[in-house]
């Protein structure tokens, strides 16, 4: 039981990284039907950005909340700068496109930064607490905090801001939004920002643990793009519950099934990524799509 | 009409008499990259029929390259096939399992798709190490060493065979068919297309190159290991494709050579610069020229030859 408790927290603590993530591609996704494929390596960049910071002596919170700024400016940056010239070709262009800057990215950290591997202060002491016998890690709660903070916030501002409304209508019917005075193109920018600013959350919250390096976030993608799928591309609810799940499933398949060594972890996310597709593609929480001919 | 039919017949004798006098005069050296070019050119052929041909996106040709590198190093190395018949074996175990993830995959379309094949390209390593048992797991499984010359005539042989092949499916029914669906799939089915049929078989088809082009790398390399087919060789080979044009069977042997020698001659400037150029160039020819050096060259030429047909 105590082994089982401890593995749901620590699954949940993963998952909270793969939901941010994830809620990046929806975000990105929910607005233009593109699948960023870049999402991990931008969060990478912005992962760095904050070693940078740390290593020139800034405090840890000043960093931290200086990258989330500096994240969203990027994002924005590389919709306007890179993604907006092909805002009306086809999909299979954009896919190549984010897939050159996932490309131009690595190089780019590998370059700046070296491929060695850096080690990256936690938020977080790394000690254990102790709830009813059952010892839990500090970090593991403090990540999972983070990120249900993160997706709050988010809520709070979709919900209730003016902004948060109209991006909400540019995603929903981008034609009518602009009829009614909305500036379509900067709210898709304004998404992009956003979304940055999610991976940089899971860029910082991921570093301590598995430490940093160029190909840091390649994994993390995968499992974020999986969780995205199992709650459906088109929903954010989707995407965090999604990313819960399958941090929690992948932890309590390593530890309960024999056969699932940890180099199948990846390739279990996978599986669940191709049944989803297979069998219910709009995921947990999507809504069906209907094509019209 | 005619004449550009002749046209076209001396280029092709004249490129493949020049890869032949290349195989005799070249040093041992420059044969080895030549080798490594002709198996990209197969890998790129295949991946042009399944993205360029039919539009079905695919970022995981190089997980489909690891099951015929893999069925060579099995055959080769453990159970002591000779290394060169085990070349069509790799093709037809690997198009069969194009065959049968082009099952799935039409259900997928667009951006799911191209997840749903870079998923496939990123397992392919850690299932490699998960079944060492056949694979060898990370120390992977040595084969011979051969001389460039070696791996330059079977890459290029095979090149002309994928050549030749690419060609006879693309130009009759089935290359109208594929074309058919790429454009769009409505009007393919209205016209009778059978879509299932298609989509699965140009997986199997582009599958089967990939596979003869992972037996050449395994040949060439002399061994396999789960990190000989990575997850940026799929994206080495789309950049190859794109390059060269999708949609065109020349311009691949481009594709090639850019993907072979870029690295090369960038890694003067940094190790990590190939990636940032890879990166700005697949980003900068989608904006300035999406159908690749081929269609830029038709979009130069071709009102140049306009003009010389109205004046005569």
């Amino acid at each position: 039981m105590q082994q089982f408790l401890q593995q749901v927290v620590s699954g949940l603590a993963s998952g909270g990284v793969y939901a941010s993530l994830a809620l990046a591609l929806v975000l990105i996704y929910r607005s233009t039907e593109v699948i960023n494929f870049a999402q991990g390596e931008m969060a990478t960049f912005t992962t760095y950005v904050a070693w940078q910071l740390i290593h020139w002596g800034v405090p840890f919170w000043a960093t931290f909340f200086l990258t989330l700024g500096f994240a969203f400016v990027f994002g924005v940056t590389i919709e306007r700068v890179v993604i907006r010239p092909f805002e009306h070709a086809p999909v299979l262009t954009v896919v190549i496109v984010t897939i050159g800057l996932l490309v131009m990215l690595n190089g780019l950290n590998g370059w700046i930064w070296t491929a060695e591997i850096k080690a990256f202060p936690s938020a977080f002491p790394t000690r254990p607490i102790n709830v009813g016998g059952v010892a839990f890690s500090l970090q593991d709660l403090g990540i999972i905090a983070v990120a249900l903070l993160a997706v709050f916030c988010l809520w709070l501002f979709f919900r209730f801001t003016k902004v948060g409304l109209a991006m909400r209508a540019a995603a929903v019917n981008p034609d009518s939004a602009r009829l009614t005075g909305i500036r379509v193109g900067w709210m898709l920018a304004l998404g992009w920002g956003l979304a940055s600013m999610l991976g940089a959350l899971s860029g910082l919250m991921i570093a301590p643990i598995v430490f940093l390096d160029p190909n840091m976030m390649q994994t993390v993608l995968i499992y974020a793009f999986a969780a995205a799928v199992l709650g459906g591309l088109e929903s954010p609810a989707g995407a965090v519950v999604g990313g819960l799940l399958i941090g929690v499933m992948l932890n309590l398949l390593g530890t309960y099934v024999h056969p699932i060594t940890p180099e199948l972890r990846l390739p279990m996310a996978l599986l669940v990524l191709l049944i989803v597709l297979l069998v219910k593609p709009s995921g947990l929480l999507g809504r069906a799509v209907v094509r019209k001919v | 009409m005619k004449r550009a039919g002749l046209i076209k017949l001396v280029a092709i004798a004249g490129a493949a008499a020049l890869v032949v006098v290349l195989g005799f005069t070249m040093t041992d050296y420059h044969q080895y990259q030549g080798g490594i070019v002709g198996y990209y050119v197969i890998a790129i052929v295949g991946l042009n029929i399944l993205t360029g041909y039919t539009g079905q996106i695919s970022l995981g040709n190089g997980a489909f390259m690891a099951v015929g590198g893999y069925t060579t190093a099995i055959l080769a190395g453990h159970h002591g096939v000779g290394e060169l018949a085990t070349i069509p074996i790799a093709a037809l175990v690997a198009g069969f399992v194009g065959l049968l993830f082009g099952v799935p995959a039409l259900r997928l379309a667009g951006p799911y798709l191209a997840l749903a094949t870079f998923a496939i390209a990123v397992a392919v390593p850690s299932l490699a190490k998960r079944f060492d048992h056949f694979t060898g797991g990370s120390s992977g499984i040595t084969l011979p060493i051969h001389t460039g010359h070696y791996l330059y005539s079977a890459s290029w042989i095979c090149a002309g065979i994928g050549y030749l092949v690419a060609w006879l499916v693309l130009r009759g029914r089935v290359g109208r068919a594929f074309r058919a669906v790429r454009d769009s799939e409505v009007a393919a089915v209205s016209s009778g297309v059978n879509l299932a049929l298609y989509k699965t078989l140009a997986f199997g088809i582009s599958a089967a190159f990939a596979g003869v082009a992972g037996s050449l790398l395994a040949i060439g390399a002399g061994y396999t290991n789960p990190d000989t087919f990575p997850v940026t060789l799929s994206l080495w080979l789309l950049i190859g494709a794109v390059v060269g044009g999708l949609g065109s069977l020349w311009g691949v042997i481009f594709g090639a050579l850019f993907i072979e020698f870029l690295p090369i001659y960038a890694q003067n400037v940094s190790k990590q610069a190939p990636a940032v150029i890879y990166g700005l160039l697949l980003i900068a020819i989608m904006l300035v020229m999406p159908t690749g050096i081929v269609g830029l060259a038709r979009r130069v030429v071709a009102p140049l030859a306009n003009r010389g047909a109205g004046e005569g």
